[in-house]
Formats: C-alpha cells, structure tokens, sequence
C-alpha cells in the first residue's frame, strides 16, 4: 500500500454560513475568596458543516463553552452574553431567550450533546432500547421511524442494534456504550453536536475508531460537530477548525492545517511542543514551564504572560485583542508575528513511508 | 549510561487465570474462567525501561503486577535475581532473598494517584508509614530529612510546605510526583507505573516522563510502565534506549526497542496501534488512514478467547491457519531483545499457503 500525501477534502459548499454565534460569553461562580470566572468574555462563530475542535487543557474552561452553547450550565454558575442559533430556515434567535419548553426541544433537535463517561450517561435500570424509546416519546416523534433511524445509527457505529437495543449499560462495553449514546445524541436528527471529551477514558484504539466514525457520520447526515478535547493530536486529523483555550479565553482559532502547521499564539506553540508526537524528534519535546492561572485571580493583561517567553510589560498591562493572522485564522497575542522566529517547533522529522509495506 | 545485563525481575511462561466459581458452579463443572495473561516471559534487567501496551482487557495489568509480586501466577515463575519470589514469600526450598526484602524492591505507582493517597493524611504522614515499617531504627528527624529531600527530589519545593498538605490540595501531577516519590522511598530495584502518565493533561506528560527519567539515573532503578498510548509509550522508552512490548488477550505478541516498533512494527496488531496513534502533521494525514485496519472495532470477549492466534477475528492478514495454530514469540533480531507472534514471520510458514478469511 503506498501512501499519497492529500490534503483533507475541507470546503464543502456549506462552510462559511454562519451557524451558532457565541457573543461576550461568561460563566461566573460566586466562592468564598472571591468570584471565579470560569468562562470570561468569549465570542466565536460556528459554521455550518464544520468540526470545530475547542483544545485546552483541565480548568481552561472548555466545559463551560459546552453547556453554555446549550444554555446548560448548572447552579450555582451564572451564565452571560448571548448565543445565536441560524436555523437552516427561518430567522436566527438568542436560544437565551427560549422559554423552557422551546429550550427543551431545541435541545436533542437542534443542538444535542454527549458527555465523557457514556456510564453515567445512562440510566443504569433501563436499556439503551428504552433510552431511545423514552427520547422519541419526549419529543413527540413517531416511534417506529424513530427507531427505524436509531437502528441505522447503531449500524453506522459498528454495533448490531438487535444486541444493543436490548442491553442495560452494564452490558456494553466502554467503547460500545459510547458509540450507543453517540447514536442516541443523533436519533432527532440535530444539526449541531457537542461532544465535552466523548473519548476520554477510552483506549487509543477505541477513541480513534470513534473519531472515524464520526468524521463519516458528519459526512453522511450533515452534522456540525463541536469536539472539546484536552487531547490534541486527537482532534488533529478530524477538525476543520481549531480553537484553542486558555485560561477561561479563545486564545488562537484558525483552519487546523494552519494552527498545527504555524501557530501564531506563544501558547498553542508551546503547546503542539508539549505533546508527545511519534514523528517528531524526542528532544523537540518540552514541557511549558509554570502553571495556568487561578480562576478567581486571572492576571489583567494577556493571561499567559507569566510562562510567555515573549512577554513584556504591554502584556503585564493589557489584555490582548484578537489579530488577524490570515483570513480566517486569528490569535489574541501582541507579538504574535515574533512567535515563529522566538519559538520554532516542528511536527514531523520523516515521512511515515515504512509502516505499511509488508512484513518481513 | 550503560544498561547492565544483570537480571532484576525475570517471567518464565507466566500464566494468571481468574475465576468467578462458586463451590456450587465449581461441582456442577461450569467454572468460568478468564486467562488474563498466558504463557508470558519477560526478563527485565536493571536499569531497563519496558513499555507495555495494549488495549484494556490485554492483561498489561495483571501481568505487570505479577512482575512485581503483588499477583501470584497460576502457571508459570516469577525470580527477583534468581530468587523465585512465590517461594520466598511460602518459605518453600532454599529462600536466599527474604520476601519482606523483594517486597521493598518491586514497587507499583497507580494509575489514579488521587485514590492511591489517604485523604486523612498529610503527605508527611503518608510518607512516613512505608520508612516506619521498613526502617524502624531512625528517627523522626532522620525520617522527616529523608521525607523532605525526596520531596525536592521530585520537583516539590519548598518541601516542608507541601509535606504538610492534605491530597486533596495539591493538583493531578503534583500527586502523581507524591506517588512516584513514595515509591522510590524505598530505593527499589523496579517500580510499576500503571497508567502513570495517562491521567493527566497531555501537557504535562513530557514532565512527569522527564522527572521519572531523571529520577532513574539518580536511583538506579528500572521501569516497567503500562500504557495503552504509543507516542507516550515511544517517548518513554525510546530517551532511554528502553523496550515496548505489545499485548493483546492475554498474550505478548511483539517486543522490541521503541524506535523499532514504531518504525518497523511487524504484527498486525502492532500496525493497528500505530494507526491509531494520532499524526499531528496534517500534511502527513492521508485519506487511506481514515479506514481502521482492523476488521472489527471491538475487541472479543477474554472470557471466550478465540481459538489459535488470537488475534485472527480482527486481523486484516489473517488467514485459515490462524484460526488453528498458535503462534509462538520468535526472536527477530540478533539478541532476545526482540520477538513477534505472528506466522508471516517466517517465509516457508504454511501461513502463506492457505487460503485468506480477511
């Protein structure tokens, strides 16, 4: 087998219409020492068609973004600012407006989520049969066609529906309870998927196998997925767009061929060096110095100015505004044009020509 | 440094099999029973790194806890230099090293270290009950010196400060660095890190590896890590020249210096963790690695494994033959540092005279 060097096929025809508009974000809690901002003034777009891949690491903020985009963030969290939903027809609208039972079918229809841990997911005394019976029952779907498009999901996912249909959560394995909730999340037909970690504490195998199935499944039913990962390499091959968080911010979001090949945030450099990577030479790899900062005391000027190599006093001071780095790739840094020089990286050393020819 | 050849654990066809019978299902005959790990042998010098990978359910686990004498094999011996360590604990024959002293010298960090430190004790206290135990003899002062040189050791400055910390104040890595602190108290010859970088940021990987790295050259001991990610698993080995061994149900089926079995992985299943293995170079993503190449996602049930090379129910290469033999871990290279499972091994197999199932 010999392997071309292809670019992903990325622009479909859809790419560029807007489709959720995040505006001025914030998720605030109320602590003894002080209010913790754990998501702090965010705005971003969505397109239609996109698998938009939101990268930071534990405490950056990035399960905050989830349910903010579902207008769920739990008590005692306050959520602001504004999230504008542009159905495929009809007029856009602040889903923060929606009344309860708007909200509630606006949920599983038009935007569903799936969270880490398909095990708790599930209700343990029902089978994943009555989960999908209960959802459609809900929403008032039609029962039979309803599961006549579960079945097909299930199929989609590699898993025999007849076995599934019938089994409590116990009864599936890790991997196979999270493809079943990946195929429940599905069953209304949203447009939009949130996915917070849907991999985590699955085997390499498994989340990649997941990663490949949804990249088919987004081709397939023209979903719009939203993977948040503190993994990167794992979103590396599966988004379109990259948007990388730090400290409660969006500090860079650009195409992800773009952000992995030439980042322009000193963070997602030190970041893409950070992580362990088959291709690159070992001593590439290193570590980012010093630690994230404190929800409750956010430094006033650029969040990551304390472990930034590039730092000086305008980043004590001021917070940095996006910049333009290219069309559609933008970072919030103020030297972001000296990072490349001050902070190289490189992503691969070979061509990974070996791995498939025969064995010998 | 230079690796010794001198033996400090060595596995000789071990086998470790659990089962679920009651007396009752016992007298019927239907005992059901799990081979976690079959027929494995390994020799882990001093010094050494070992990386075993693996999807969950292989037995990376149970085999690693066997190589360090926290799991007795059913089949099957397990010798801490020359001395086999199930003997030694039943008093059986000649014992030439006491059980309490290979129990100090094999040592196991978890996965979780969250869950591996009591939350009603201080570090200081934690740490204190494994030198009360194995040193009686020294005192407080002396013990809390120790205690607090180990702390700096593994990156935890000012030590005093955070000796006296609960768990549940310090982060994910900070009690991880806890865990592999407590674990080298004792000076030991091997310790097993389960999972011991997986459960935090993938930023942070690279320090807790480095650290662990520098804390082998300090203490002279060796490594036995599992995991189920291959670029971590490359990048702890391969800095220090160390081996991975691939498992899968219960059989090791490739070994091998790192940069060998990422860059020349000879068992199919060794392929299909590569793949999985996630390029960060977009411009080296190709549209064929999109496919899995495996013919299923999921891996069989351990308590029904399937006959001949286990391997054959997913394989991409399997062919009639595998579903009837067994293959045995050959040698590749010149020493018996490398081995694979696998019978396209070996050109004049009757492998490549039947007919394929893939």
């Amino acid at each position: 087998m010999t392997i071309r060097k292809t670019q992903r096929p990325t622009a479909r025809k859809n790419q560029h219409e807007l489709l959720l508009e995040v505006r001025n974000a914030s998720v605030s809690f109320d602590m003894d020492r002080g209010t913790s901002k754990v998501l702090d003034d965010v705005s971003i777009d969505i397109y239609r068609d996109e698998i938009i891949g939101v990268v930071g690491e534990s405490g950056s903020g990035k399960s905050m973004f989830a349910s903010a985009l579902l207008d769920a963030v739990v008590e005692p969290g306050v959520l602001s600012g504004e999230v504008i939903y542009h159905p495929p027809d009809g007029e856009p609208y602040n889903i923060r407006k929606l009344s309860d039972r708007d909200l509630k079918r606006f949920r599983w229809e038009e935007i569903s989520m799936v969270f880490q841990g398909a095990m708790d997911s599930f209700n343990p005394t029902m089978t994943i049969g009555e989960h999908f019976e209960e959802t459609l029952y809900a929403h008032d779907y039609e029962l039979e066609a309803g599961m006549e498009h579960g079945r097909t999901l299930l199929k989609d996912l590699y898993l025999d529906p007849d076995r599934v249909l019938e089994s409590y959560p116990h009864q599936l394995s890790g991997g196979m309870a999270q493809r079943a909730l990946i195929a429940l999340s599905l069953l209304l037909k949203p447009n939009v998927l949130v996915m917070d970690e849907p991999t985590a504490a699955l085997d390499l195998l498994m989340q990649r196998s997941i990663t490949s199935l949804l990249s088919k499944l987004h081709e397939e039913y023209d979903i719009t997925i939203v993977f948040i990962t503190h993994d990167l390499p794992l979103v590396a091959d599966l988004a379109d767009r990259l948007a990388v968080m730090y400290a409660f911010q969006f500090v860079e979001v650009g195409p992800c061929h773009d952000v992995l090949k030439d980042a322009a945030h000193p963070y997602t450099r030190a970041l893409l060096k950070a992580v362990p990577n088959l291709a690159a030479a070992l001593d590439e790899m290193q570590p980012i110095e010093g630690d994230s900062p404190d929800p409750v005391d956010v430094p006033i000027g650029c969040s990551y100015h304390s472990r930034c190599p590039l730092a000086n006093e305008q980043c004590v001071e001021t917070q940095p505004a996006f910049r333009n780095v290219s069309d559609r790739h933008r970072a919030a840094c103020h030297h972001w044009s000296e990072a490349r020089e001050v902070l190289p990286y490189t992503l691969s050393n070979e061509t990974p020509e070996v791995m498939f020819d025969d064995a010998k | 440094m230079t690796r010794s050849e001198e033996t400090v654990v060595s596995l000789e066809n071990v086998g470790v099999e659990f089962s679920n019978a009651s007396l009752f299902q016992t007298l019927r005959g239907d005992r059901e029973v799990v081979k976690a790990v079959d027929d494995v042998s390994l020799d882990i010098r001093e010094n050494e790194v070992i990386v075993l990978v693996g999807e969950s359910g292989c037995g990376k686990t149970t085999f690693g806890k066997t190589a360090v004498g926290l799991q007795r094999p059913t089949s099957g011996s397990v010798k801490y230099r020359g001395q086999d360590i199930w003997d030694a604990k039943d008093g059986n024959g000649d014992v030439t090293i006491p059980f309490p002293e290979i129990r100090k010298s094999l040592q196991i960090i978890h996965q979780d270290p969250g869950s591996s430190l009591n939350p009603n004790r201080t570090i200081l206290n934690s740490l204190s009950v494994p030198l009360k135990e194995q040193y009686p003899q020294i005192g407080t002062e002396e013990r809390e010196e120790r205690i607090y040189k180990l702390l700096e050791y593994v990156g935890m400055k000012p030590a005093s400060s955070y000796a006296s910390r609960y768990p549940h104040q310090l982060s994910g890595g900070e009690q991880q660095r806890i865990a592999l602190g407590r674990a080298l108290l004792m000076n030991p010859d091997l310790i097993l890190a389960d999972e011991a970088v997986s459960a935090l940021d993938v930023s942070l990987r690279i320090e807790m590896m480095d650290l662990m790295h520098d804390l082998q050259r300090e203490f002279n001991t060796s490594y036995l890590n599992i995991s189920h990610d291959l670029a971590n698993a490359y990048y702890f080995a391969e800095k220090v020249g160390g081996r991975i061994g691939i498992m899968y149900l219960g059989k090791l089926v490739e070994i091998g210096p790192a940069e060998e079995i990422i860059r020349n992985p000879r068992h199919p299943y060794t392929r299909v963790l590569r793949w999985a293995t996630p390029v960060m170079d977009p411009d080296s993503i190709t549209e064929e690695s999109d496919e899995p190449p495996i013919r299923q996602i999921d891996i069989p049930d351990p308590k029904n494994p399937p006959s001949g090379c286990r391997f054959h129910t997913r394989c991409p290469e399997a062919r009639e033959t595998c579903v009837n033999r067994v293959p045995q871990l050959t040698q590749t290279g010149e020493t018996i540092e490398s081995g694979v499972a696998c019978f396209r091994r070996d050109e004049r197999d009757e492998y490549w005279q039947s007919d394929e199932i893939a």
